[in-house]
């Protein structure tokens, strides 16, 4: 199968199991610990818990904390509802994670708008009164780099808090310097699944939307998986030192890729993307009839969580394409891992069977 | 693949309620798990492999369980009690007093209930119509609460029980409960996922997202496989772990300490004991410098110096005093006879 869907989860970087593995010990081997436990396996564990949390902090920008969850989901929850803010800004492009939260803290949330490349103005209005400010870094579906430095600044200056959901972007850019919260995942960036963190600037004050035994100075209550930290700091090591690397094969594969699909329009912008995600329409297509024909190559029509409910993609629509239009894109992620064959191969594929639907460049 | 180990030290581990060793069964299906790496929401063919596997595992978890209703996946035991608290129709009006931090810092002006001095919960007169949360097994003292009078009472009132089983679930029967909290490092699982038990959706506000809008986030799919295997495993070397406790406690008692409750139902993994005299820290820390791991109550709050508030509740002198020893699966007499050589030892001194 070819893996073309790095947007909803990339591949565990070996380097990143390797770490992982002295910590998955079984019986009279000191790889099992509770790190929060006093004795000895229990003081190295939480030794490598820290080790760990240098490298995730490593990508972030100095001056904060980072507070380990289950993942970005959870971090975003912490951070929205945990800021203790009630009057809400966010992008109309963000994860579900955010908008369905910002929702139900704020039913009278204000939308920020994008333009047609998918993109937030950073002089777009923002209300006065309003607590907290969220925007992604690189959005989900459709690859588009936000100009979050810049709007974070007009947070601040308005007294609001600044979230960014980093969690495509991180490991893969610059972080989000201006930030007061940051939400990133370590399967997005070829750590495991089930772990992530809330990176919280010095002197913001979040809520623990887990309280029990008190882990994470309180922030974040739960036993934390030893396993699952070293392999996020593992893998968040591996994207510092490979950064350029990847980014320099992300960009050869795009060049690849935007070649096949010539003559088909580009969701979202060219210039400020991520270009690990190419999403693609063209007139007519039949989505649905394209993936379960590609059976051996593994994309997508959009996030992962909504896929499969029918609905519409919120992003396309916000891009102010038409409902009938936005049911014709694809989204094709590519990363680390991939190969140049690989691509081709899967290009190839999806060419085929939009042309036996009749549809091609020329025909549109 | 090869599995790198990290070398034994030597030491013995008598902290099995904080964490217990992965078993070679949830490790060999973590690792499975870890191979077939989709996203278990992608509808394409890799990301349907990952979603038949986790939902595979989700049905083996609970059959393994003898559980009927729902299991939503979690980070571990803490995110399913939070869940439950907060995503509960129904308000919590009481929990006993003897519960894990991770529920009595959900439960705001909840009623406390009490315990008599064999840890037991009596419900009192306690307005019972809402959530009560009452745990099975207690982490410091291993002592069991029977559940049999309290279903029927906090039925009657119209109320749902919120059992915290993350020290049973695995090990014993589960309680007749509405909501149950469980978490897989306690039982040979890894730590990082756990469940909620819900014998019905309509028990709680759903808030979107996976886990049938129940819990969002990407699901830790390994996690979940390896639970299901350390699961299946089963639970009969509960019985070899009630002898080697009873041969804990003759040396604990041979020594002049004290068992705590140790007349209640008690399960066979958790003894906590009383040297009066002797200050649990001093104790921890010798045993420590022997290679011996046990605890002064949870991993959460050790180091914290806090007074147990467990052994506060049931009126236990000498809390201070009070260590917990906890036995696993591959506990052997060896292992009980270091440490309670140790013990005698330093208490002889």
């Amino acid at each position: 199968m070819i893996y073309l869907d790095y947007q909803a989860t990339t591949p565990l970087a070996p380097e990143a199991l390797d770490a992982m593995l002295p910590w998955l010990g079984g019986p009279g081997s000191d790889g099992f610990a509770n790190p929060h436990s006093p004795n000895r396996a229990g003081r190295a564990a939480a030794a490598a818990i820290e080790v760990a949390r240098d490298a995730v902090a490593a990508l972030l920008p100095p001056g904060g904390r980072v507070i380990f969850t289950s993942g970005a989901t959870e971090a975003l929850n912490m951070a929205l509802r945990g800021s203790g803010t009630r009057r809400l800004a966010v992008s109309a492009i963000e994860h579900a994670a955010v908008l369905d939260t910002a929702r139900a803290i704020d039913p009278g949330l204000s939308l920020l708008a994008v333009d047609s490349d998918g993109l937030v103005d950073s002089a777009v209005p923002i209300p006065e009164g309003t607590g907290l400010v969220a925007v992604m870094q690189v959005n989900n579906e459709i690859g588009t780099v936000q100009p979050v430095d810049a709007i974070a600044r007009r947070a601040w200056a308005m007294g609001a808090l600044f979230l960014c959901d980093a969690v495509q972007g991180v490991g893969k850019l610059g972080a989000p310097v201006e930030a007061d919260l940051i939400a990133v995942s370590a399967h997005k960036l070829y750590g495991p699944k089930g772990i992530g963190a809330l990176w919280v600037r010095d002197g913001v004050a979040i809520d623990p939307l887990i309280t029990g035994g008190g882990q994470e100075h309180g922030k974040r209550s739960g036993t934390l998986s030893p396993a699952l930290a070293a392999g996020f700091g593992a893998a968040a090591r591996l994207c510092a030192t490979m950064r350029e690397s990847d980014a320099a094969h992300v960009d050869a594969l795009w060049a690849r890729a935007r070649a096949g699909f010539a003559g088909w329009a580009l969701n979202g912008s060219a210039t400020e993307r991520w270009r690990g995600n190419l999403n693609v329409r063209i007139d007519g297509l039949d989505v649905a009839r394209v993936l379960s024909e590609c059976r051996s190559v593994a994309i997508s029509a959009g996030s992962a969580c909504a896929s499969g409910s029918g609905r519409p993609s919120h992003v396309l629509r916000a891009l102010g394409l038409s409902d009938r239009v936005a049911r014709t894109a694809l989204r094709i992620g590519f990363g680390r891992y991939t190969t140049e064959e690989e691509l081709d191969e899967a290009v190839a594929a999806i060419l085929a069977a939009a042309s036996a639907q009749g549809v091609t460049p020329q025909s549109a | 693949m090869s599995l790198p180990r990290i070398q034994a030290d030597g030491g013995v581990y008598l902290d099995h309620a904080a964490t217990t060793p992965l078993c070679v069964e949830a490790r060999g299906a973590l690792e499975h798990g870890f191979a077939i790496w989709a996203n278990p929401s992608s509808p394409h063919r890799a990301g349907r492999g990952a979603r038949a596997a986790l939902e595979d595992a989700r049905a083996r978890i609970a059959e393994a369980l003898g559980w009927q209703g729902e299991v939503i996946l979690t980070s571990g035991a803490s995110e399913a009690i939070a869940l439950a608290m907060a995503r509960a129709h129904l308000p919590v009006v009481a929990v006993s007093s003897v519960e894990h931090e991770a529920v009595l810092r959900h439960a705001g002006g909840a009623v406390q209930l009490g315990t008599d001095g064999a840890g037991a919960v009596t419900l009192g007169d306690a307005a019972l119509g809402g959530l009560v949360a009452i745990q099975h097994v207690n982490n410091e003292t291993g002592v069991v609460q029977a559940f049999d009078g309290v279903m029927e009472r906090v039925r009657a009132a119209g109320g749902v029980v919120l059992a915290d089983c993350a020290q049973s679930a695995g090990k014993l029967a589960l309680p007749d409960a509405d909501l149950i909290a469980i978490s897989a490092h306690k039982f040979g699982g890894p730590i990082g996922i756990g469940a909620l038990l819900v014998r019905d959706w309509a028990l709680l506000r759903p808030t979107g997202g996976q886990e049938r809008g129940y819990r969002g986030g990407t699901e830790n799919m390994p996690g979940a496989l390896a639970m299901a295997a350390a699961l299946e495993v089963g639970s009969e070397w509960m019985a070899r772990a009630a002898v080697l406790r009873a041969r804990l406690e003759a040396g604990i008692v041979a020594a002049g300490g004290e068992v705590i409750a140790g007349d209640a139902p008690r399960i066979a993994t958790i003894g906590a004991c009383r040297m009066p005299g002797l200050s649990a820290n001093a104790l921890l820390i010798r045993l420590d410098a022997m290679g011996i791991a046990v605890s002064a109550g949870s991993a959460c709050s050790s180091g914290s110096l806090r007074t147990s508030h467990v052994l506060t509740a049931m009126g236990v002198a000498g809390a201070n005093e009070v260590i917990r020893v906890s036995i696993g699966r591959e506990t052997d007499e060896a292992a009980i006879d270091r440490f309670v050589a140790a013990y005698q030892g330093i208490v002889a001194r």
